[in-house]
């Protein structure tokens, strides 16, 4: 038994897909190496949620994941970054068909914020996971990826600084 | 020595092609019409006489905004006829597509965390199975 589990290849890393399919709606699309019925559990479980929502690399903390899966039933994501004031996230759950398809609203936005979509497919034993979010509004969306460019910006402009500084420096050795 | 000094001399001319590109968005972005008439194209292309009309400005007043975003990149504009229509520039697209390049990379992080959940779950259940059978 041990020696055929040493002989397993190690599960293929798929690839994950982004796009802005119409004026409204961006989609995600992934295949995940497991059956729909355990990666429902990973999703719905917050036990199990707690523990992928919040890669290490991205410096934040997931203080707190409340979530009551079903129809009408509410959640709440709170998250920290060092050194600032914790964010929540929170919606309603519009559909909760288990295993198969999970609708939530996100209503931590000013006006009506995007309604999320994720559905599980499984085939051969993984399971392809489409999330697709809907604004209200073209405006919403380009917005939201607005307030993220702008971030991005200035990401952008420290790193020229940086170069500024190496060349500044290089230039005053030669 | 010579491809040394090629590296600096391409990084340079990056450098200042970027920091020039830099002045004029911050340029272009510091007046409010500005900013106004960039928001207005978001929703919809328009024509100099549309955006002045909107902003309650004079055609040259405009026509002078207009020239200072297309300077920065953010606006094109082209005519037909007799009328010239403004559009985003390619810089809000490219804008765009690295804003969603940023987002798939954060599902992606994501995603490669819940592959090890359900792999950790695959292999309790197997674990568990065994027990079972016993």
């Amino acid at each position: 038994m041990d020696a055929t589990r040493k002989n397993e290849p190690t599960p293929m890393k798929h690839r994950t897909t982004a796009e802005r399919k119409s004026e409204r709606e961006l989609v995600v699309t992934r295949t995940i190496n497991g059956s729909a019925r355990l990666v429902f559990e990973a999703w719905t479980r917050p036990e199990l949620f707690k523990q992928w929502w919040v890669p290490k690399s991205f410096g934040l903390s997931l203080l707190s994941f409340d979530a009551d899966v079903r129809v009408g039933g509410r959640y709440r994501l709170v998250f920290s970054r060092e050194g600032s004031e914790p964010v929540a996230f929170y919606g309603r759950y519009l559909e909760v068909t288990p295993h198969s398809r999970l609708v939530w609203t996100n209503e931590e936005g000013d006006d009506g914020g995007a309604v999320t979509t994720v559905t599980f497919e499984e085939k051969g034993g993984k399971t392809l996971l489409v999330m697709h979010d809907l604004y209200p509004s073209k405006e919403a969306l380009d917005d939201a990826i607005a307030s993220g460019s702008t971030s991005g910006f200035s990401e952008t402009f420290d790193q020229l600084e940086e170069l500024l500084i190496t060349l500044g420096a290089s230039v005053g050795r030669s | 020595m010579h491809a040394a000094n090629g590296c600096v001399t391409i990084l340079n001319q990056m450098v200042q092609y970027y920091a020039a590109r830099f002045d004029a968005s911050f340029a272009a972005l510091s007046d409010a019409t500005r900013r106004g008439v960039l928001e207005q194209l978001g929703r919809a292309d328009a024509s100099i006489t549309d955006l002045a009309d909107k902003f309650h400005m004079t055609l040259t007043g405009m026509k002078k905004h207009v020239g200072v975003l297309e300077q920065a990149g953010l606006v094109t504009t082209e005519k037909v006829g007799r009328v010239r229509t403004c559009r985003l520039g390619r810089r809000r697209l490219e804008e765009e597509a690295a804003w969603i390049e940023s987002y798939r990379q954060l599902w992606d992080a994501r995603f490669d965390e819940l592959d090890k959940v359900v792999e950790e779950l695959k292999r309790k259940e197997k674990v568990d199975g065994r027990h079972k059978k016993k």
